[in-house]
């Protein structure tokens, strides 16, 4: 009852270009059927991640530990909400990060969990930046 | 089931076969001179409506599933189209999906007439037990089917509860991957669950086959829970318990038939309507009606894993149930303390269920925590306790001396109790399609309303013609087909005219012999072509907003009545919510924008748009679009012939849905009058 192997071989990794994304903005691409939100972040944005005190989130984890050093302006997260699987909105919610519709989970500018029931951070997916402009999920 | 039995047929090829194996005696034991008790009341007919529906449900899904293809790509739209084309596909559908909330009130029933009557209690603990494991099954047999048409609840259900198995440490998440034979929600999820949706049913039929053997066993409890003591306690189970449950039957049958011919989506949600998209959550994910309660309880819960671990032991419980409760006297009906928790208990399932609909936000979250501590009170403070300090009032001696001492109270008001708060039960998933921070639209005078309610045909062609001079620039209409305008209950044209309306219509074919793909003109059987060949395509052209398909736009649009908007609705069988959604959309468009409000650049203000700011400029003017039979070329006419055509195009069969649901209950009227005075009459020796 495991995947099969087309659907393993579907999941294989994707090249996304980013250079069309201007600052502020964000695109969601899909990988393996799962949503991934890419966010060129605003300098306010990369500063409020980081301004937080790390002991006092839910599961603490810092800024610099969830994006690629040189490559701080952009965010890579699975866009599924880690408390039952729904999509959270980009550019919502108290933390101008991400909000989730279905039971009110509030991510901020770094995908981290802030206020609601999900237990954990939006998961970082496997990625490496192929260029300044291209990345390469999985 | 109950010992050897002494049935001899007389049939002499009867009797070959009885000697070879003792089926008819077997059956002559369990169904005909089985002793049951002669003072069992209505609640007690539940077990035959619970057979009668399993056999239902296994009968219509059958069928059901000859015309279902259970691929992510079409199974939305084979559902759409076997209640389209199949022959009584619509009445099959229909039966299938309330049939299964009827099931489940039909066990809610039962398993709350067990709970007061202390049916669990010794000799009947695997009795009770076998019931659980069939209510698990049951549970997952209905969630398997809920994803299966594939619609937006569908998916977004099969999501969430799916994802519940993540919570579980080490192992959650290799769970989940096996769930899903994937790694999301996708095509082998729906495969394996129609696969599984398709296996349960059975399992539960073997359950219940062991689940009636121990009943047969331990013989019945009744409703003052003192054992039969002498041949004057009981009646033998042919005539008298044959003639109740099928009296009760009809009874039920009358419900469920109100709901498959007058209200077959009021317990659905409106979304389910919408095709399965993963790129898209929908605002509130709302369970079907019976699993509320329990989501209720999970949600109230602020950590994750053990609000999981709450939602199934909440179920888990039961099992528990004969040995927390371990009070003498089995009846409540003796039991004045454990009578009135057992109402203060009913109650706090119903309120969970109603707090399950709800948006998890303020007042809701405080009293789901409440209500969530009272329900597991009951089971393991309040049971365990009452059954120590309690003093149930004197048994009698036996169920003879019970009937004798009858006071003649009415269940009435029991009943009508029960009913209300079942329909407020039943409803309050309604509440959660909430049109956040919108206008509700205003009530139109529908002619397709009401249990009578016909399609108005002129109506129908001059919204056909609004729609085919306006809305098929952008929106599609890809499940209606040129020949449906030629069918009875549509717009009432002639095959002629339908298959000339049908040729102006050019339609991509191929491809030919040369392999190239060509141009031709309709057929009837060609389905309205749609203005942009995918979805993208739909999106690049309409600022980033695709239009959505109209076919079954009055049925995937809906706002919330609100309590007790909605308990009324049931009995008005006011279905219109989509249709004034609709109409009022196309006529709530205002070139100014109150104050407080910004709309985005490209986007323009509508009064009952969810947000207000929709892409869709205003499509309507007066005058736009000429009718030829004198009708006023307004905005309003537009709006309301174009939404009764659309109306038409998500239910062709409703006039025959309602037709034959007139006739119908004429006939379960009789048949339920007749079986009463049958009921009467055999028992009338008995009382």
């Amino acid at each position: 009852m495991n995947p099969d192997a087309s659907t393993i071989a579907a999941g294989a990794p994707i090249e996304v270009d980013l250079s069309p994304v201007a600052e502020g903005q964000d695109i969601k691409v899909f990988w393996r059927g799962k949503p991934i939100y890419i966010s060129h972040r605003t300098k306010k944005q990369i500063d409020e991640a980081r301004a937080v005190n790390v002991a006092s989130l839910p599961d603490p984890q810092t800024d610099e530990a969830r994006v690629k050093s040189g490559h701080e302006q952009w965010l890579v997260v699975i866009g599924i909400c880690t408390h039952l699987g729904c999509i959270p909105i980009a550019h919502e919610g108290n933390y101008d990060g991400f909000f989730c519709p279905c039971h009110g989970s509030q991510y901020d500018s770094s995908g981290r969990i802030r206020q609601g029931p999900a237990p954990a951070n939006l998961p970082v997916p496997p990625y490496t930046f192929v260029s300044d402009t291209k990345i390469q999920i999985g | 089931m109950s010992g050897p039995s002494d049935y001899q047929p007389s049939n002499p090829a009867l009797q070959w076969l009885e000697r070879r194996l003792p089926i008819l005696g077997l059956m002559h034991s369990s169904f005909v001179v089985y002793p049951t008790p002669r003072n069992l009341n209505y609640w007690w007919t539940f077990g035959a409506i619970l057979s009668f529906m399993l056999g239902m449900q296994i009968l219509t899904g059958v069928i059901l599933a000859m015309h279902y293809t259970p691929h992510a790509d079409l199974a939305f739209k084979s559902v759409e189209l076997l209640v389209r084309d199949v022959n009584y596909g619509w009445l099959l559908r229909n039966m299938h999906a309330c049939g299964a909330s009827m099931f489940f009130f039909a066990v809610y029933i039962h398993m709350l007439r067990g709970l007061y009557y202390g049916s669990y209690k010794e000799p009947r603990e695997v009795l009770w037990i076998l019931g659980v494991i069939i209510y698990l099954l049951m549970m997952a047999t209905g969630f398997m089917g809920y994803v299966l048409p594939w619609g937006q609840m569908s998916f977004w259900g099969a999501t969430v509860i799916t994802n519940l198995f993540s919570a579980i440490p080490y192992v959650g998440e290799s769970i989940v991957t096996l769930l899903w034979g994937g790694y999301s929600v996708g095509n082998p999820t729906l495969n394996r669950f129609f696969s599984l949706h398709y296996l349960l049913p059975f399992l539960i039929a073997g359950v219940v086959v062991l689940h009636v053997w121990a009943l047969h066993v331990a013989g019945q409890n009744n409703p003052d829970g003192v054992e039969p003591k002498t041949e004057k306690d009981t009646v033998p189970f042919t005539p008298h318990a044959t003639i109740k449950d099928g009296f009760g039957v009809a009874c039920f049958l009358l419900l469920y038939a109100w709901f498959i011919f007058y209200m077959p989506n009021y317990l659905g949600d409106a979304d389910n309507y919408i095709p399965a998209n993963p790129g898209v959550t929908p605002p509130h994910i709302v369970p079907e009606w019976y699993y509320l309660p329990f989501y209720a309880i999970l949600r109230s819960i602020p950590n994750k894993l053990a609000g999981v671990i709450g939602m199934f032991s909440a179920i888990i419980i039961l099992c528990f149930l004969p040995w927390l409760d371990a009070a003498k006297t089995r009846s409540s009906k003796y039991r004045p303390l454990a009578k009135q928790f057992f109402w203060i208990f009913v109650a706090v399932c119903i309120l969970l269920g109603y707090l399950g609909a709800q948006p998890p936000e303020g007042i809701y979250v405080i009293a789901g925590r409440i209500l969530t501590f009272c329900y597991f009170a009951y089971f393991l403070i309040v049971l365990p306790l009452l059954s120590r300090i309690e003093t149930p009032r004197p048994v009698p001696n036996s169920i003879s001396e019970a009937i004798l001492a009858k006071s003649g109270k009415a269940v009435a008001s029991v009943a009508v109790m029960l009913v209300a708060a079942g329909a407020l039960f039943l409803g309050s998933m309604q509440d959660a399609r909430a049109s956040e921070g919108s206008d509700k639209p205003p009530g139109n005078k529908w002619s397709f309303a009401g249990p009578f309610g016909k399609y108005d045909r002129g109506a129908l062609q001059r919204g056909l013609k609004v729609y085919k001079e306006v809305c098929a620039s952008c929106h599609g209409l890809s499940y209606v087909a040129f020949r449906n305008l030629s069918e009875a209950g549509g717009p009432g044209y002639s095959v002629a005219q339908a298959a000339a309306f049908a040729s102006e219509y050019k339609v991509k074919d191929g491809p030919n012999d040369a392999g190239d793909m060509f141009e031709r003109p309709g057929r009837p059987a060609d389905y309205f072509p749609s203005p942009f060949p995918n979805e993208q395509a739909a999106r690049a052209a309409n600022g980033g907003a695709a239009p959505p398909d109209l076919s079954l736009i009055t049925k995937a649009r809906s706002y919330g009545r609100g309590f007790p908007m909605f308990i009324v609705d049931f009995f008005t069988q006011f279905q219109e919510q989509g249709p004034d959604y609709v109409s009022a959309l196309l006529q709530g468009f205002e070139d100014k924008v109150p104050e407080g409000v910004t709309i985005p650049e490209g986007s323009y203000y509508n009064k009952y748009f969810p947000g207000h700011a929709i892409k869709m400029p205003k499509p309507l003017n007066d005058g736009q679009v000429t009718y030829d039979d004198g009708s006023p070329t307004t905005v309003a006419q537009y709006a309301k012939d174009v939404t009764t055509f659309l109306m038409w195009t998500a239910e062709p069969h409703m006039e025959a849905r309602k037709r034959l649901g007139f006739q119908v209950f004429v006939f379960l009227i009789l048949f339920a009058g007749l079986m009463y005075f049958t009921k009467k009459k055999v028992w009338a020796s008995s009382h």
